[in-house]
């Protein structure tokens, strides 16, 4: 064989390699994820995580997808459902646990809650629960990243209500003025809350807001892992270049209701037509059949990966509980103001 | 030491960050235009550069928060807006973000920036031109507020306030920009937390903030003809309150008056009195007393305005009524005051003409 043959099929088989590895470290991220939030769920009724939990169940193709394409030192922002992009980003599950549960051991100390995630060592800066109050302060970090002249990305997540504040359209306008490398991604899962996206919005998708503005914008199934790893993958890489921000809008759903453990479709605020198809559309269910399907692993292989996730859930539940409830401070002076 | 104007120390204060830091950048609605924010930010442009001299969208909330992710990621914005009212647009983002980002997320990181407002009076400014709005800041934890009342203090208290690793809210005043005064040329720092005795007295003890202290001031001219000698403390921050100094005046004096241009209602007078009347050691002589603008909003017209502000005559005339001395003689004094000045009141000095 001529040794440019022989290397031909190095590269072919180099490349087939990093492609299953890629997906099955998408599906390995990607059931760690729905499991969390599934022990979550199961956890909540024992009162014992005494804060709102907003479950990503349903949505975790997206956070998957996009961290895949980001690296540790790229920042991401988030919202009030966060526990996805946290754990995608790699952030720290044992305090992310630790914090639902009130701990000094949690990522914020136990002063935030679910809400109020943060992992700086993963570069998963900060999630707040307000809408769009995270994304002027991602779109300062994009901005500081580009005064200082470094290649970071910032993503930063949002859903579809924030369309609806006036911050949404300053920060695209500013990040268009300014060409900051940041990412938008905006998870529509058509409801805040209770309200259905049609009693909010003129029919015009979200995505053309951005458009308008002078940025690169997509809509993509955000229930497609790979769809959305993909355009991720090409458009961070824009971001990377210099070529300015770009934003995604990402079609979800979410499973349960907005906020809490339980299901809440008996109180008939979404078309059942509407449910029935987008559960579906369930991410985890489709995506393990294309795994399946396409041979890139076995079954066994499948159940191992489960098992592997449910232990490191157990341990993060175990470290949560048996860790210490914060101690009252007495000069508060230290905790507010830095030094 | 060289003499400057209050705006012109600002803009040194500013001037010399810049120098001496990189990550410092100013950011605000007009800051490299012709009139540079009063002059405050002139001509630091030409010197620093369009990447850290740099106006903004009329997006204050945004821009909020634009500065507070350049803060945690190691930049020290300083925003500034030309009307304190301006800012109230960016509540979310300072009360909700900026005050509290330190605390919440378990003091990993900080948010070093500063927010410059300037209060508005006279020349019709009207209700939303001329707002005080001093309390709303001082009642966030997390947030520092400073009023400074001389150019000195206003040049000491930026480069502090920039310096400091915390969100400080600074408030300058209209009427205090084409002031006066003694400025070191020198970059010194004027503590952030540390209110300043301005006069030595002994009769009662007058804490003022901001342009109250000009007024203050006056007040005193026509007091001392009386024989009467009051302590003049000029609080300089309002977050974290300097109780110390005012409770070790007030020790010595046994009287209290508070001015202010907040309003009445749970305002920075109202919170002083409280915590002097608290303290079980402070036996006063007298009721403790508060000058402030009233609970209605500040009106345009000058037949209107007249009425509205608080001046140094109502100074003068509560300390005499605390101190129970010659009102008839005050009030002499004060016609003599009103025979010699016939500047109008809507204005700080003669030259002022508008127009905002």
């Amino acid at each position: 064989m001529p040794p440019f043959l022989l290397l031909y099929y190095y590269v072919l088989l180099y490349c087939h390699m990093m492609k299953k590895q890629n997906l099955i470290s998408l599906y390995k991220k990607l059931i760690l994820i729905r499991l969390t939030e599934e022990a979550i769920a199961l956890k909540y009724q024992e009162r014992e995580m005494r804060c709102p939990v907003h479950l990503s169940i349903g949505q975790e193709a997206i956070a998957v997808g996009v961290c895949e394409n980001l690296k540790k030192d790229d920042i991401v922002y988030s919202t009030h459902r966060c526990h996805a992009h946290y754990i995608a980003k790699g952030g720290d599950l044992n305090r992310m646990m630790a914090e639902i549960y009130g701990k000094v051991t949690g990522c914020a100390k136990g002063r935030g809650g679910s809400m109020h995630l943060v992992d700086l060592e993963a570069g998963f800066w900060g999630a707040t629960p307000i809408v769009g109050n995270s994304l002027p302060v991602a779109l300062g970090v994009a901005f500081a990243n580009k005064l200082k002249g470094n290649k970071k990305a910032v993503a930063v997540f949002i859903g579809d209500g924030t369309a609806e504040e006036g911050v949404f359209h300053e920060c695209l306008n500013f990040a268009v003025l300014h060409k900051l490398p940041i990412l938008f991604v905006c998870e529509n899962n058509l409801f805040s809350v209770y309200t259905h996206l049609k009693e909010r919005q003129h029919t015009r998708p979200i995505y053309k807001i951005a458009e308008a503005h002078g940025m690169e914008a997509y809509q993509k199934d955000g229930n497609d892992i790979l769809e959305v790893y993909k355009i991720s993958s090409s458009i961070i890489d824009h971001i990377r270049k210099g070529q300015g921000p770009a934003f995604l809008e990402f079609m979800t759903y979410r499973h349960r209701e907005h906020c809490g453990p339980f299901y809440d479709d008996q109180l008939g605020y979404r078309d059942q037509k509407e449910v029935k198809y987008w559960l579906k559309k369930d991410p985890v269910t489709n995506f393990k059949k294309y795994l399946l399907d396409h041979k890139v692993i076995l079954e066994t292989e499948m159940e191992k990966i489960k098992k592997e996730a449910m232990g490191k859930i157990t341990r993060a539940l175990d470290f949560a509980k048996k860790s210490k409830f914060p101690k009252q401070e007495k000069d508060f002076r230290k905790l507010i103001y830095a030094k | 030491m060289q003499s400057n104007t209050y705006t012109k120390a600002m803009n040194e204060a500013l001037d010399s960050c810049l120098k001496k830091d990189k990550s410092v950048f100013v950011i605000g609605l007009g800051v490299p235009d012709p009139k540079g924010v009063f002059g405050a930010t002139s001509g630091l442009r030409k010197k620093y550069g369009p990447k850290r001299v740099m106006d903004m969208p009329v997006s204050e909330n945004a821009l909020t928060g634009v500065c507070i992710g350049a803060a945690i990621n190691g930049m020290r914005p300083v925003l500034t807006h030309q009307r304190v009212d301006f800012s109230l647009l960016a509540l979310d983002q300072v009360i909700n973000n900026a005050a509290k980002w330190y605390y919440m997320f378990g003091n990993q990181q900080s948010v070093p920036m500063v927010i410059k407002l300037t209060v508005g009076m006279g020349w019709g400014q009207g209700p939303q031109h001329s707002q005080n709005l001093q309390t709303l800041y001082a009642h966030i934890p997390g947030l520092k507020v400073v009023a400074p009342a001389t150019p000195r203090d206003a040049k000491g208290l930026i480069i502090s306030a920039i310096e400091d690793n915390n969100p400080v809210i600074f408030i300058d005043h209209r009427w205090l920009h084409e002031t006066f005064g003694p400025v070191p040329e020198d970059h010194y720092k004027v503590p952030i937390g540390k209110a300043n005795v301005i006069k030595k007295g002994s009769d009662i003890t007058i804490v003022s903030t901001s342009y109250m202290i000009i007024e203050t001031m006056k007040a005193l001219n026509l007091l001392n003809e009386l024989g009467i000698k009051p302590e003049v403390v000029d609080l300089r921050t309002l977050k974290p309150l300097d109780e110390k100094t005012i409770f070790n005046s007030v020790k010595k004096t046994g009287r209290l008056l508070v001015t202010d241009l907040s309003h009445r209602e749970f305002g920075v007078a109202a919170e002083i009195i409280s915590r002097v009347s608290e303290n079980p050691k402070i036996k006063l002589l007298t009721s403790p007393q508060r000058i402030t603008a009233p609970d209605f909003p500040a009106p345009s017209s000058p037949a209107l305005s007249e009425h509205y502000y608080p001046r140094y005559t109502d100074i003068a005339l509560k300390v005499v009524e605390m101190l129970e001395a010659d009102k008839d003689r005050l009030a002499k004094l004060i016609a003599r005051d009103k025979e010699s000045n016939k500047i109008p009141h809507d204005v700080p000095d003669d030259r002022f003409m508008g127009p905002f």
